[in-house]
C-alpha cells in the first residue's frame, strides 16, 4: 500500500520535473539547431534538425564581425577581475581571521554591507570617477569596478572558510618560526582552494554576463565586451537569424559547458551569496 | 604561548593585508554609493553638477508633470516585476525543491542540473532568445500554441501593453528559478529524516506534512529567498533592456526603475539625449531607500513569525 503510494507520487514528480526540463532545454535546442540552418529553413521548419547543415553563421561570426575581439575582451576582463578579487579578498580574509580585534570585525562588516547593496546605484558617481581617471571607454576602467564588486562575496566566503582551518596548524607553523605571510602562502591558501573555486565561479558568471557597466562606460568597437556586442545584434543584422543565433550560441556555450562539467561547484558558487546565516 | 608579540604595535601588520582590498572597495563601491546619494541634492549640466538645490530633484521626480508620471509608472511596474518573481519563481522553486528532496527519486541530479542551467546564461542572451521565440512572425511560442489548438491565444506577446511586462517577468523567472530551488533544497535536506518518519508513522498525509512540518521549518529560509528576490529585482535592468529596450515600449508599460534610471541619469531621455545626473541620482537614492526599508521590514516579518516553529 505505502509502496504504491510512493510510486504514484514519483510519477507526478517526474511529470512536473520533466515538463520543466523540456521548457528549459527546448529554447536552447531552438537556438543551437537553428544556428546551423539557412534563413529559409529557419522559417520553414524551426523545430527539427536541419536538412542541410550550414556553418555560414559561425563563419560570419568569426570572420566578418568583431566578435572575436569582443570575446577576447570579455575573457581578459573576467580573468583579470577574478584574479584580483581572489588575491585581495584572500589577503583581507586572512587578516580578518587571524587578527582578533574590533577593527577586523568592523572591516568584515563593512565588506559584508556590500552584499546587500547593488553597486549600480552608485553608477553616476562611478561614471564621474572613471572619467576623471581618464578610463572612460577603456576596458581597463572595468577592472577596479569589477574587483570592488566581487570583494563582499569574496571576503565573506573566504573568511568563513579560513575560520575552519585548524588553529593548531597555524600555531605549529608559528612556533616553527614561519612568518605570517609564509603561513598564509603555504598553509592557508592551499587549504582554501575549494572556497576560491566558489568565489571564482560566482564572479565568472556575474562578470562574464554583465551588461550594465560596459553599456555605460564603453563606446568604441575595440573595447566592447561580448554582452555589449550581443545587444547590438538586432540593430546590425536585423533579420540574419542564422548569424544572430550563431552569436548567441557562441556567447553561451563556454559557460554552459563549464557548468555541465562542474555543476556541483557552480550551484554552490551561485547560491553562496544567499546563505549567510 | 608566545602568540603575537608583533601584533601589539599601534598599527598591526594585519592592516597591510586588508589595505589593498579596502582601498579598491572603498574607492569604487562605498564612496560612489554615498556620493551618488549626495549628488541627488545637486543639479547642473553634463558632468558639472555643482548647484545645490536641496530636495528639488525629489520634488520634480515625485510631483512634476511628465517626470513624475514616468517615475510613478516605472515605480509601479517595478513592483509588478518583483511580485511576479515572488509568486511564480519562488513557488516553482519551492515545488521543485520539495520534489527533488525525495530520497528515492531517480534522475534527480539530472533534473537539478537542468533546472539550474538558465541561471548560468547571460541575461542578455536569455532576453534575446525569448524575444525570438515570442516573435509574432516566426516565434516558436505562437507556432506551438497553434499546434496544440490554442490559436485564440496567439498574439504579439511583447507588443501589447497588457502582456509585455508580465511576459518579461516570466522569462526572468524562468532564468532564475534555479537559485530558490537550490536554497530550498539545501534547507529541506538539512531537516532530519527522523522528523518525516515520525510523521509517517503518525499517519500524517503528504499534504499535512508539508503544511505542519516542512513549511514552518523552512520559514526562515523563505525570508532569505524573499529578501534575495527583492534586492535582485528591484534594480533589474538587463532583461527588460534586452527584450524591450530602454524606453519601456509599448507605451512605457515595461518601464521599470532600472530603465528609468538609465534613461534619466545616464543615457538621457529620448529626443534630447542629455542626462540629468542630479535627477538620476535621486532615482538611485529612492531605489536605495526602498531596498533598505524593504529588507528591514522583511527581516522582521520572517524572523518574528519563524522563531516559534524552528525550535532554534
Amino acid at each position: 500500500m505505502a509502496q504504491v503510494q510512493i510510486r504514484s507520487r514519483h510519477i507526478w514528480s517526474h511529470l512536473v520535473l520533466s515538463v520543466w526540463s523540456v521548457l528549459v532545454l527546448f529554447p536552447l535546442w531552438i537556438m543551437v539547431i537553428n544556428s546551423f540552418k539557412t534563413k529559409l529553413a529557419i522559417y520553414k521548419s524551426p523545430f527539427g534538425l536541419p536538412d542541410q547543415w550550414t556553418l555560414n553563421g559561425y563563419i560570419s561570426v568569426f570572420s566578418r564581425s568583431s566578435f572575436p575581439r569582443y570575446f577576447l575582451n570579455s575573457i581578459v576582463v573576467t580573468t583579470v577581475s577574478i584574479v584580483g578579487v581572489i588575491l585581495l579578498a584572500s589577503l583581507a580574509a586572512y587578516a580578518i581571521v587571524r587578527w582578533k580585534s574590533r577593527v577586523s570585525t568592523a572591516v568584515f562588516l563593512f565588506f559584508l554591507a556590500g552584499m546587500m547593496i547593488p553597486i549600480r546605484i552608485g553608477s553616476i558617481n562611478l561614471l564621474m570617477i572613471i572619467r576623471s581617471l581618464g578610463l572612460l571607454d577603456k576596458l581597463v576602467g572595468l577592472f577596479p569596478i569589477y574587483i570592488a564588486m566581487g570583494m563582499p562575496i569574496g571576503v565573506f566566503v573566504l573568511t568563513e572558510f579560513m575560520r575552519s582551518v585548524p588553529t593548531e596548524l597555524i600555531q605549529a607553523a608559528y612556533i616553527d618560526g614561519a612568518g605570517n605571510f609564509r603561513i598564509f602562502r603555504q598553509i592557508v591558501l592551499p587549504l582554501t582552494r575549494p572556497a576560491m573555486a566558489t568565489v571564482a565561479i560566482f564572479n565568472l558568471v556575474v562578470l562574464w554576463n554583465d551588461l550594465w557597466f560596459p553599456l555605460i562606460f564603453i563606446r568604441s568597437e575595440s573595447q566592447r565586451t561580448l554582452m555589449l556586442g550581443v545587444t547590438r545584434l538586432f540593430g546590425q543584422y536585423q533579420t540574419d537569424w542564422t548569424l544572430i543565433l550563431a552569436t548567441l550560441t557562441v556567447a553561451t556555450v563556454p559557460i554552459v559547458l563549464l557548468y555541465v562539467l562542474m555543476a556541483k561547484q557552480f550551484i554552490a558558487g551561485l547560491t553562496a551569496g544567499a546563505i549567510k546565516g | 604561548m608566545h602568540q603575537r608579540p608583533r601584533t601589539t604595535a599601534l598599527f598591526p601588520v594585519w592592516i597591510w593585508y586588508m589595505l589593498p582590498g579596502l582601498i579598491v572597495y572603498t574607492l569604487f563601491m562605498a564612496i560612489p554609493l554615498f556620493k551618488s546619494l549626495q549628488l541627488s541634492l545637486y543639479t547642473g549640466s553634463g558632468f558639472r553638477i555643482e548647484t545645490f538645490v536641496g530636495f528639488d530633484n525629489y520634488r520634480r521626480l515625485l510631483t512634476q508633470g511628465e517626470v513624475a508620471r514616468r517615475f510613478w509608472g516605472a515605480f509601479g511596474n517595478t513592483w509588478i516585476f518583483f511580485l511576479v518573481h515572488m509568486i511564480v519563481q519562488n513557488s516553482l522553486g519551492l515545488l521543485f525543491a520539495l520534489l527533488l528532496s525525495s530520497e528515492a527519486l531517480k534522475w534527480k541530479s539530472v533534473y537539478r542540473t537542468i533546472i539550474f542551467i538558465p541561471a548560468t546564461l547571460a541575461i542578455v542572451v536569455t532576453g534575446f532568445l525569448w524575444k525570438l521565440l515570442l516573435n509574432p512572425q516566426w516565434g516558436a511560442v505562437n507556432i506551438f500554441l497553434k499546434g496544440v489548438g490554442l490559436e485564440s491565444l496567439v498574439r504579439p506577446w511583447l507588443g501589447l501593453e497588457g502582456t509585455s511586462l508580465i511576459v518579461i517577468s516570466l522569462v526572468s523567472s524562468w532564468q532564475w528559478v534555479g537559485i530558490p530551488t537550490m536554497i530550498f533544497l539545501s534547507a529541506l535536506q538539512s531537516i532530519s529524516s527522523d522528523v518525516f518518519e515520525a510523521a509517517d508513522i503518525d499517519g500524517s498525509s503528504a499534504w499535512s506534512t508539508f503544511w505542519r512540518i516542512k513549511l514552518p521549518l523552512i520559514w526562515p529560509i523563505m525570508g532569505v529567498v524573499a529578501i534575495l528576490t527583492f534586492t535582485n529585482n528591484f534594480n533589474a535592468f538587463d532583461v527588460v533592456f534586452a527584450m524591450a529596450g530602454a524606453n519601456g515600449p509599448p507605451g512605457y508599460s515595461t518601464d521599470i526603475l532600472g530603465t528609468y534610471f538609465y534613461r534619466v541619469g545616464i543615457a538621457g531621455e529620448h529626443p534630447v539625449g542629455i542626462p540629468d545626473m542630479g535627477l538620476g541620482a535621486s532615482v538611485a537614492s529612492i531605489i536605495f531607500g526602498v531596498l533598505f526599508v524593504g529588507v528591514l521590514l522583511m527581516r522582521s516579518v520572517f524572523q518574528s513569525d519563524g522563531t516559534d516553529g524552528t525550535g532554534k
